[in-house]
């Protein structure tokens, strides 16, 4: 309503959104929160290690350092720049989501840059300063407890995020009393905690014992007494794992969890939905199965293409559970004080009055018309529908109608039923919306609809549409 | 009519929540955060150019190949101080001129978002560079082709953040710009990116002529004939050149700035900073052109003014961009408040006239048309089956109605699933009954 409209009509703007966040909670928690203190671990088991005359056992140590080489890289990289992209794409996206989180937020947000600017200075001083670390055992000493004292600092990092994200899900009593306290202490927050720190341990122990295979060489004493370790760490967080996940959908809104099957996948997947969870199940097990065996069965020979496994099984494992987050707050963006489509559900009284259009800023038309219909259609489809939809790319809105009705091919879209629709959109699908603009509005919807179905094209821009007549 | 609302300066709607901390504070966190920001920026794109000169220098004679390879280093350490020292502005600037910044974000969205992985890359080329130095020993080329890439792209990220700082100041505009390309021919941005870039250059001077200079740096290790007193030499005239020429691009930046925020109070603040480099460069001056040993004497002295110079600057900055915007940010006040006082009147009207649905006597009807009518009708499929063919199945089982009701699945292969509603058992059992009388 207040900011020009950013639209990707292919690939849809919740996709951008997407991809950027998973990828970077799939690096914070697997590269990370998880991964450092268990670098840390094996630096310590090699410092331990270390004969009477040597600081620290080598093997371990090179191998400490060759997993911590692939951490500081992809983190101070593809994580970091993620972090921002969160950002930048939500300010693209929905402004007023993000701005109006800011500025709950604004406090959180300032203490966790500040644990976040001592997290990268730990970083670089613990990955720069391993070579100088090895010549004294004071100097390994204090390298690990670096290693400690970082481990921490990304674990704090992560758990005020957790609180913004549990925040966005069900604002609690924040809607009525707008206090930070009340924000922060979401109803979600605890339990998301509560799963996501060992499921960063699990993501980083997946990760670890795959790179740790390819960091040592065959037969290598190291290799199976690593694997073990390693192992070890991810049957530890199996257990909390579960009971975290157990907690966390206890806690989702009882709604929402019907629509699940939607959230996982799209709703033509939906009969897939036992499929996923059987997936899901296999891929839990699969990370038991393989860390069992290296752990249980340390001279058992296993291709080093299984060590692959865990690994895809916790990133579909993570990125599913991401995607259901992202999922279940809907229709809110904001719990309870701003829907997905950016709009304040307060607002929503004055938009039915007097129209959305009409405090529209940007909308080159206020009012509909006969002549300016279509084009007064696409705005409002900008306004109420663009968030989660496009044209004709992913999530199209004309396909949806189309499925939703079995329509044969070449049939059209009937237009009362679409109205009818429209103006139950929150009773018939309850991760949409209502309807937030006037009759005349809806008509004009309706009517761009239909013609975006018939012509396969955007309506003509109105001087030209204007000069014709 | 068209034309007309296009060339209005668009007044949005401020987000109607209070700032978190006063104003006044805000401004400060975002003027000094943005100045620490600034300067590892300055470090990370100057120290990549510096690098890829002194490896193409490097073909000729090698040591400065080492010579680059050192100032890579550096590099690491200062993109990462940069991105993460880059938050608290962000932050900041997204909280202060909400509005302002994410219009000119929406603006230039594409370029805008291409930030992230055109950075990533950026930086991942760095790293590729730094860890091959030795694979590539024998192939310089490609290994200087992977800088000199690295810093095409360090080069014009600047410009991205800068047409939307621009573009920010410019409302009036918001109508009708249509993507980054047209927001770049703003007056203005290229001026101040030949600002920034000189800046940038100065400033790793200063750096490298500190990081040379450091006792713990042990210079004979590294070099054999280039002596620690060529380089800072070399950096510090770096320093002075590229501040020199900031007093011919200084002025054209303030000429080009469009007249609605200058004010005296600007003038004096730039030319305060202004005033206070020249005592640094003539100092700078005098290191150079004096003896080998007192080079590096006055450095703290000069880094002091200059920060001094740069913290005028920075503020002024922002005097310039509060001026500018108070017209139109006291417009968008009063429109924000106007805009929530409709809202409270139109909230209270529609609880004195809700929505003729009394109409309905039947309750389930009420449920029927709320929550079921979006996909069933009486007589004709809709998107579920028609009420009709609903009675001919539980005609005599109102049990097996009610349980599809609160848990409905999927039956006929060429329809959708029907999903739950969540309907209270109330509802359930009023909407049961009223299809059941049909
Ligand atoms: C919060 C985001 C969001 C908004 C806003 C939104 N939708 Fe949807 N809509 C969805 C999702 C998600 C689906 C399910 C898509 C899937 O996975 O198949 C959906 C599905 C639909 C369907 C198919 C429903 C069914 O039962 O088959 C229609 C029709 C539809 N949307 C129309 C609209 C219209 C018209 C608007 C604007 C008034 C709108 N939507 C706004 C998210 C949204
Ligand atoms: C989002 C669209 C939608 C909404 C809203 C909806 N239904 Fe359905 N309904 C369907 C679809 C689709 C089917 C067909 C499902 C199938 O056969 O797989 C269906 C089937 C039915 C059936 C037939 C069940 C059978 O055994 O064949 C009944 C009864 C029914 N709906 C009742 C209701 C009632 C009562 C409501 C309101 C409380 C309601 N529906 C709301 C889409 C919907």
């Amino acid at each position: 309503m207040d900011f020009p409209i950013f639209h990707l009509d292919f690939m849809g703007d919740r996709l951008l959104i997407a991809i950027i966040a998973v990828l970077h909670v799939l690096i914070n928690h697997g590269l990370a929160v998880g991964f450092i203190p268990l670098v840390t671990w094996i630096e310590y088991i090699g410092f331990n290690k270390g004969g009477q005359n040597t600081v620290t056992h080598t093997e371990w140590d090179t191998l400490a350092h060759r997993l911590m080489t692939v951490a500081f890289i992809i983190t101070t990289t593809i994580g970091a720049m993620t972090g921002v992209g969160i950002w930048l794409s939500s300010s693209l996206v929905n402004p007023a989501s993000i701005g109006s989180l800011i500025r709950v937020f604004y406090g959180a947000w300032f203490v966790e840059w500040l644990v976040f600017v001592t997290e990268v200075v730990l970083i670089l001083i613990y990955y720069l300063s391993w070579k100088k670390s090895l010549v004294s055992v004071e100097a390994k000493a204090k390298h690990i407890r670096l290693g400690t004292a970082l481990s921490i600092f990304s674990w704090i990092t992560m758990s005020i995020i957790v609180s913004i994200l549990g925040f966005m899900m069900d604002s609690g009593s924040w809607a009525e009393n707008k206090t930070f306290v009340a924000g922060f202490s979401n109803p979600i927050y605890l339990p998301q905690l509560a799963f996501r720190t060992p499921l960063a341990a699990l993501m980083a122990g997946a990760l670890a014992l795959l790179l740790a295979r390819i960091f040592t060489s065959k037969n290598s004493e190291i290799r199976i007494e690593s694997g073990r370790k390693i192992a070890l760490w991810m049957l530890v967080a199996v257990p909390f794992t579960l009971i975290g996940a157990t907690v966390y959908y206890l806690r989702i809104p009882h709604l929402m969890i019907g629509n699940l099957p939607v959230a996982i996948g799209t709703m033509e997947f939906q009969s897939w939905y036992d499929l996923l969870v059987k997936f899901i199940i296999g891929a839990i097990s699969t990370v038991i199965i393989i860390a069992g065996l290296v752990y249980f069965r340390p001279n058992l020979k296993i291709p080093s293409a299984f060590y692959v496994l865990p690994v895809l099984g916790m990133l579909a494992f993570a990125g599913i559970f991401e995607r259901i987050r992202e999922f279940i707050r809907k229709p809110y963006v904001i719990g309870n004080y701003m829907y997905s489509n950016t709009l304040r559900k307060d607002d929503y009284p004055l938009y039915k009055r007097d129209g959305l259009l009409a405090h529209a800023t940007y909308s080159p038309v206020k009012e509909v018309t006969p002549e300016n219909r279509l084009i007064a259609g696409e705005q409002v489809f900008l306004l109420a529908c663009s968030r989660c939809h496009t044209t004709h790319g992913i999530n199209s809105v004309v396909e949806k109608f189309e499925d939703m009705y079995s329509l044969k091919p070449n049939e059209s879209l009937n237009k009362d039923l679409m109205k009818n629709y429209i103006s139950h959109i929150e009773n018939a699908r309850y991760f949409m919306p209502p309807f937030p603009g006037n009759e005349a509005e809806l008509e004009a919807l309706v009517a761009y609809i239909q013609h975006l179905q018939s012509t396969g094209l955007p309506p003509e821009p109105l001087e030209t549409s204007l000069n014709s007549k | 009519m068209l034309h007309h609302i296009l060339l209005q300066t668009p007044i949005p709607r401020d987000l109607p929540l209070p700032l978190p901390l006063p104003h006044s504070v805000l401004v400060v966190l975002l003027v000094v955060s943005f100045l620490l920001h600034i300067l590892f920026v300055n470090l990370m794109v100057g120290g990549s150019i510096l690098t890829l000169w002194s490896q193409i220098k490097g073909l000729r004679k090698p040591e400065y190949d080492t010579l680059a390879h050192e100032i890579a280093e550096t590099i690491t350490v200062n993109k990462s101080l940069a991105v993460v020292l880059g938050v608290a502005p962000l932050l900041s600037i997204n909280t202060l001129y909400t509005v302002y910044f994410y219009s000119a974000n929406a603006l230039t969205g594409i370029f805008w978002i291409a930030i992230i992985p055109l950075v990533t890359v950026a930086f991942l080329l760095t790293y590729a560079h730094k860890y091959s130095w030795k694979v590539l020993g024998s192939n310089k080329a490609l290994h200087i082709s992977i800088m000199g890439l690295a810093v095409l792209i360090f080069l014009f990220i600047p410009l991205i953040f800068l047409v939307n700082i621009n573009l920010m100041l410019f409302p009036e505009k918001w109508n009708t710009i249509t993507g980054f390309a047209e927001a770049l021919t703003l007056p203005n941005v290229f001026p101040r990116y030949l600002h920034f870039l000189l800046a940038s250059l100065g400033t790793t001077g200063l750096f490298i002529c500190w990081y040379f200079g450091r006792k713990t740096y042990h210079f004979e290790e590294h070099f054999q004939e280039l002596t620690r007193y060529e380089i800072r030499k070399k950096a510090y005239s770096l320093t002075f050149g590229a501040s020199a020429a900031q007093f011919l691009i200084g002025p054209v930046v303030l000429l080009t700035l469009p007249t609605k925020g200058m004010s005296w109070h600007l003038l004096l603040t730039i030319g305060t900073g202004a005033v206070v480099a020249i005592p640094a460069l003539y100092l700078i001056w005098k290191e150079i052109t004096g003896k080998p040993e007192s080079l590096g004497k006055n450095f703290w002295k000069i880094t002091a003014l200059l920060l001094t110079t740069v913290t005028f600057m920075g503020s002024g900055r922002h005097l310039y961009r509060a001026v500018a915007l108070e017209p139109h940010q006291k417009l968008m006040a009063a429109k924000t408040a106007n805009f929530q006082k409709e809202v409270k009147k139109a909230t209270e009207e529609a609880l004195l006239n809700p929505p003729k649905q009394t109409s309905v006597a039947d309750a389930g009807e009420a449920v029927f048309q709320s929550k079921c009518s979006a996909c069933h009708a009486a007589e004709v499929k809709v998107v579920g089956p028609p009420i009709k063919e609903m009675v001919a199945i539980y005609k005599g089982n109102p049990k097996g109605l009610h349980d599809w009701i609160l848990k409905p699945g999927k039956k006929r292969p060429d329809y959708p699933q029907m999903p739950a509603l969540g309907l209270s058992e109330q509802e359930i059992q009023d909407v049961a009954k009223f299809i059941l009388k049909q």
